[in-house]
């Protein structure tokens, strides 16, 4: 198995090089980023280092990639060679390129739908807890409601009725994971409402919205940002698994689920390349969940003291 | 109580999966037959679906129909829906099942062992290995192990199964199925179980405990486990519903003929009364598992049992 | 006490994690106590007697390690000892009581079950002798209903029982030590009494050594044959209970006593118009009524201080009185003229004049903002102060609290000590220009030496600013040092009101009696005294 020992090896590199840049960063800065490099596990700034390459590639897509996204440029599920590093697929374009370009595809659309989710639900969750009462009530009796249906059954059941294109994807599973971090949300801010600070600041007459902004959100901040990255995990798992599906992102557009499906019949054959797209939907949400495992470690370490 | 409260959230659920299909533009008609609809085909089509009926005279029909096992018509083929479901809704039960008889007990005791030895290097290596595993496509996973497990010849890649193949043939062709299940919800699982558990030991009875000179097993089986039960069966239960929705995928890769498959066809051929009628049954099923726990945890709470 | 020597402790260090790396929190104490001896352990928080109290076990809590000294347990080395040997030793020969029983007995046992597990997993006795033996511990530390109280869960019995029952489960096996950590400070003074009363009968009974740890003088006062006094890790002085009460040697021993003989010079009886006044107010939360008939005045210039135990409905007077709950009945008249029920109803220039201060300090300031932002924000609401003007503002306040502004004004207040940040709170009162300001137990969560500061503080400012303080507080030595008028509340009920010396001088209604006399003084006879005049009344 020379591609396994080459995987392996290219994850060997990519640790060292993120050891080697932590203690970089060790012995360059000094004061609080000096002790932030200093706590940073080897997993985190593995994450770090990923995170990084995966948004250079994807805003360098055009200038890295060999050969454009949609064009046929050879034939059908060529071997690797020199000119086509990768081969090619079913239809012969160049893997390589696809999976550059998926780079942007994916992870863009998979951060907008993240970020949708995230605006919309944390500020209902939030306005949920300060306000409370009636309205906090429907809303969270909805929600429950809604999170009484598996996910991934809901998107699907949207998606047939809206039909499959990007926006409508973007849109529904924003939908299904507003409902989560409106849960999160609503459960960190209730307890911050709770806290005589809020109490205070009620009592000397604050309107809500200096309540949310001043009061809540900076106190709130930890635990979101921790649940921004793990939310991205599974809104682009959910991506992902609709793609391979073929219900999600649809072709021509280079995306690295639907380009697992597209060619799967290879790896009957033994032939690894399928797997190559699905290997970068891993890697990127391994090392994200890294850097959120580190933040939430950080957060419960800094609450014992 | 909380058997009424999980009755209504299934109505609840239902009326969320009926409504869905009345934001559709135009009707179902319209979307049966598309662009060759002419106005005398469209009324026609209407009054054999009952469409003209008032949504409400609807949803009771298909609500009722439900109920008693018949989900209507698919509108891709005609046939009856319910004969669509009756065989596969058994393979999926007992590929969810196979999944969880493995994933259960390991997860346990893994998340237990790691709980126990923290911070050591079983409990780094098996964090390290549960993120992973957290991280990857159930797709990737199916697929790494088709390519180690299936080339070799080991096991088979597809799974062929019909009503006359013998239990024994079961298990060993939906083995591969079931191990990608297994591999996913087990991380979720002893995470979770870990995190319970640890969570439990920095209570003060614990210490009190050791402060009575107890055994560390003693500590764990008699002291942790009994408060433990309660978020254990909860994190079972939430595993079991993430269960379901994994067999989607994990169905379409190994071509197995299940549920999932079924329901994936149907979105892709835009049969709407299918797909209504599998989305009623997983969320069904959903719902029951976390009612079940929710009453588990209550049982085992002694602050809910034995009122002041 | 010549009797044979039970526990020596000698140089003992323990360190603690502290972020990275470890820093010591107990350095180089030595202690002896002989059989059936009391020590009492005092000091405030920080000064590491609880850990020294469960070193005595051999135990070391997760995240601390001894790293220095011997200790031993009658001629056991407990560090050197394996762990089987120490493990047991616990629960059998040297036993321990928690400060918070609620949460120190497993919610899922019932209390006999968990009195049970000691003795039969020692081997002391069966199960059946076990609970006979349980039942009779039960009677003697006076439960009631000795028989059933066992069968039940920890959640359905009350604090102050659940407490007894503990000392009674760490008796199971008659250990020859037992460590009774802060045991009555969870407590409300009167049923603080009964479960301090009940420790030392038993312990006096089974002639049981023990260390008592608390931070309050005079309650160990009652128990302790001997006092040592500890300040962060290090020993003060130690000494006998009369000696120490009598003549420390310490200043910092001293220092302890004299928050005591802080008072506040005395003022003539009120004679203008309240500046506040409550008046027939019901409340109820829910359907659950919590305020009946509550009437008291506030007087520009005096501090009127509200007494009660938890329960009382003094906090939710306060709550009433700021419009967070609209009474359901009565009014609150400001000034003359009655205030909006509700926050919502209230003008900006109503929210200014009634202004609080919070017991927890850490939970009272956003731990996000900087202090220039916390003072900042009600000066520039209230009175409109911008730029330079409010600069000058934040800087006066922290001048009058008695912070350096250059030092202070960019902080966060998790830079602050406990006693600072309650500081902050009262500059943030200030900072409204208020008529009147609230102090919810603002001095109990602070150690002694702190208290006496932010009481002088709140003194100074008073006679600056004419304030009037409505006091809510269960400590009386409180009251006494600083209150004008006192009023007492029981089950949201106004017992007795009137002007602090006649309050303190006899009659009393019984419910005033029983709280002045349940608070613990500074004699080792007190104790004993009450128990025997309590016993003649009812006799």
């Amino acid at each position: 198995m020379g591609f396994a020992a080459s995987v392996i090896l290219g994850l060997a590199a990519l640790f060292a090089i993120a050891w080697a840049l932590r203690a970089a960063a060790r012995a360059t800065f000094s004061g609080q980023t000096r002790s932030l490099a200093h706590d940073i596990p080897l997993t985190a700034s593995f994450g770090l280092l990923v995170i990084a390459i995966y948004t250079f590639v994807a805003i360098a897509a055009p200038a890295l990639a060999p050969f454009p996204e949609r064009e046929i440029v050879g034939g059908q599920f060529q071997a690797w060679s020199a000119e086509h590093w990768l081969g090619t697929d079913r239809i012969g374009r160049d893997m390589l390129s696809r999976l550059i370009y998926g780079a942007r595809n994916t992870v863009g659309i998979a951060f907008a739908t993240t970020a949708l989710a995230f605006v919309v639900g944390a500020i209902l969750g939030l306005w949920a807890a300060l306000v409370g009462g009636w309205l906090d009530q429907a809303l969270s009796r909805f929600v429950d409601a809604l999170m009484a249906i598996p996910a991934l059954i809901f998107s699907l059941l949207l998606l047939t009725i809206f039909g499959t294109s990007v926006l409508t994807l973007i849109l529904v599973i924003a939908a299904v994971d507003a409902t989560r971090v409106f849960r999160l949300a609503r459960a960190v801010a209730q307890g911050i409402v709770v806290m005589d600070y809020i109490e205070a600041a009620k009592l000397r007459g604050e309107g809500s919205w200096f309540l949310i902004r001043r009061e809540i959100l900076p106190n709130a901040m930890a635990p979101l940002v921790a649940e921004f990255g793990l939310r991205f995990c599974f809104v682009f798992l959910a991506i992902s698994s609709l793609s391979f599906l073929g219900l999600g992102i649809q072709p021509p557009t280079a995306d690295w689920g639907s380009m697992v499906k597209d060619n799967a019949t290879l790896i009957t054959f033994g032939d690894v390349t399928p797997l190559l797209p699905a290997g970068c939907i891993a890697l990127l949400t391994v090392a994200v969940n890294f850097v959120v495992d580190w933040q939430l470690h950080r957060a419960s370490g800094l609450k014992e003291q | 109580m909380r058997i009424a409260l999980g009755v209504g959230l299934l109505f609840i659920v239902s009326l969320v999966i009926f409504g869905a299909t009345e934001l559709l533009p135009g009707d179902l008609a319209n979307e049966l037959l598309g662009q060759s609809a002419t106005p005398e085909t469209l009324a026609a089509l209407r009054e054999q679906l009952g469409l003209n009926d008032p949504a409400p005279v609807r949803y009771w029909n298909w609500l009722t129909g439900a109920l008693t096992g018949d989900f209507g018509v698919s509108l891709a083929n005609g046939r009856p829906i319910s004969e669509l479901i009756g065989a596969r809704l058994g393979n999926t039960v007992f590929l969810a099942l196979y999944a969880a008889a493995l994933s259960v007990p390991i997860s346990l005791i893994l998340g237990i062992l790691a709980a126990l030895w923290r911070n050591s290097i079983f409990d780094r290596m098996a964090n390290a290995g549960a993120l992973t595993a957290i991280s990857f496509p159930e797709f990737f996973v199916a697929y790494i192990l088709v390519l180690w497990l299936a080339q070799t010849g080991l096991f088979p890649s597809m799974v062929r199964i019909n009503p006359t193949t013998t239990f024994g043939d079961r298990v060993y062709m939906t083995f591969l199925p079931a191990l990608t299940l297994m591999l996913v919800v087990t991380a979720h699982m002893m995470r979770m179980t870990r995190a319970a558990i640890i969570n439990l030991m920095a209570s003060p009875y614990i210490e009190m405990a050791r402060l009575k000179g107890m055994s560390p097993l003693r500590i764990v089986l008699r002291h942790a486990l009994p408060n433990a039960l309660a978020p254990i069966i909860n994190v079972i239960a939430l595993n079991l519903a993430y269960l379901i929705t994994g067999v989607v995928v994990v169905e379409v890769v190994f071509v197995y003929p299940g549920l999932g498959q079924l329901m994936v066809d149907a979105v892709s051929n835009r049969d709407i009364a299918v797909v209504q009628a599998v989305a009623l049954i997983f969320a069904a099923a959903y719902v029951a598992l976390n009612l079940l726990a929710d009453v588990l945890s209550t049982i085992t709470n002694p602050r809910l049992m034995h009122r002041r | 006490m010549d009797r044979e020597v039970l526990l020596k402790i000698e140089g003992l260090r323990i360190e603690g994690r502290a972020g990275d790396g470890w820093t010591e929190i107990v350095k180089g104490i030595d202690l002896t106590l002989h059989k059936g001896e009391v020590l009492g352990l005092i000091g405030e928080s920080g000064a590491g007697k609880s850990t020294v109290g469960l070193a005595a076990m051999g135990f070391a809590r997760d995240g601390c390690r001894i790293t220095g000294g011997s200790i031993l347990f009658d001629g056991i080395d407990l560090r050197q000892a394996p762990e089987a040997e120490r493990r047991a030793l616990r629960g059998k020969r040297i036993a321990y009581v928690a400060q918070s029983a609620a949460a120190s007995f497993n919610p899922a046992h019932k209390l006999i079950d968990q009195y049970c597990e000691t003795p039969v997993v020692h081997g002391v006795m069966a199960r059946d002798k076990a609970e006979q033996d349980a039942i009779d511990l039960y009677r003697r530390m006076q439960l009631p209903d000795p028989k059933g109280i066992g069968f039940r869960y920890p959640h359905q019995v009350s604090g102050g029982q659940l407490q007894r029952a503990m000392t009674a489960m760490a008796m199971a096996c008659r250990p020859d030590l037992i460590i009774f950590d802060e045991p009555t400070t969870a407590l409300d003074v009167t049923t603080q009494i009964e479960v301090l009363a009940a420790i030392r009968d038993i312990v006096r009974q089974f002639d049981t050594a023990a260390i008592y740890i608390t931070h309050d003088l005079a309650v160990v006062a009652q128990a302790a044959d001997r006092i040592k006094v500890l300040l962060r890790g290090d020993e003060v002085e130690e000494a006998d209970t009369r000696t120490m009460l009598d003549a420390p040697r310490e200043d910092y021993t001293k220092s302890l006593w004299a928050v005591r003989s802080f008072a506040r010079a005395e003022q003539p009886p009120a004679t203008s118009a309240p500046i506040l006044s409550v008046q027939n107010v019901s409340a109820a939360y829910g359907k659950v009524p919590v305020l009946e008939d509550v009437s008291f005045d506030i007087h520009a210039g005096r501090t009127i201080a509200v007494v009660g135990e938890s329960g009382s409905g003094k906090s939710t007077a306060a709550r009433v009185i700021t419009g967070l709950l609209p009474p359901s009945g009565g009014a609150v008249v400001f000034d003359g003229k009655p205030l909006p029920p509700a926050l919502k109803g209230r003008t900006r220039e109503q929210l200014r004049q009634v202004q609080m201060i919070y017991q927890m300090a850490d939970t009272a300031l956003n731990p996000k903002l900087r202090l220039r932002e916390l003072i900042g924000r009600p000066a520039q609401m209230y009175l409109g102060l911008t730029g330079r003007a409010l600069e000058t503002r934040i800087r006066d306040l922290l001048d009058l609290i008695e912070l350096d502004p250059d030092t202070y004004i960019d902080r966060l207040p998790g830079e602050l000590s406990g006693g600072q940040k309650q500081r902050i709170g009262i500059a943030r009162a200030l900072a409204a220009e208020p008529k009147i300001i609230i102090c919810d137990e603002v001095t109990s969560a602070l150690d002694q030496i702190v208290q006496e500061g932010i009481l002088k503080l709140l003194t100074r400012l008073q006679g600056e600013f004419g304030l009037a303080y409505m006091f809510i507080t269960h400590d009386l030595a409180t009251v006494r040092a600083i209150a004008d008028d006192v009023v007492v509340m029981q089950k949201g009920r106004v017992v007795e009101q009137g002007p602090k010396a006649q309050m303190f001088a006899p009659p009393h209604e019984p419910y005033t009696e029983l709280l002045l006399s349940s608070v613990p003084e500074m004699d080792p006879d007190w104790l004993t005294r009450l128990l025997e005049s309590r016993a003649s009344v009812s006799a």
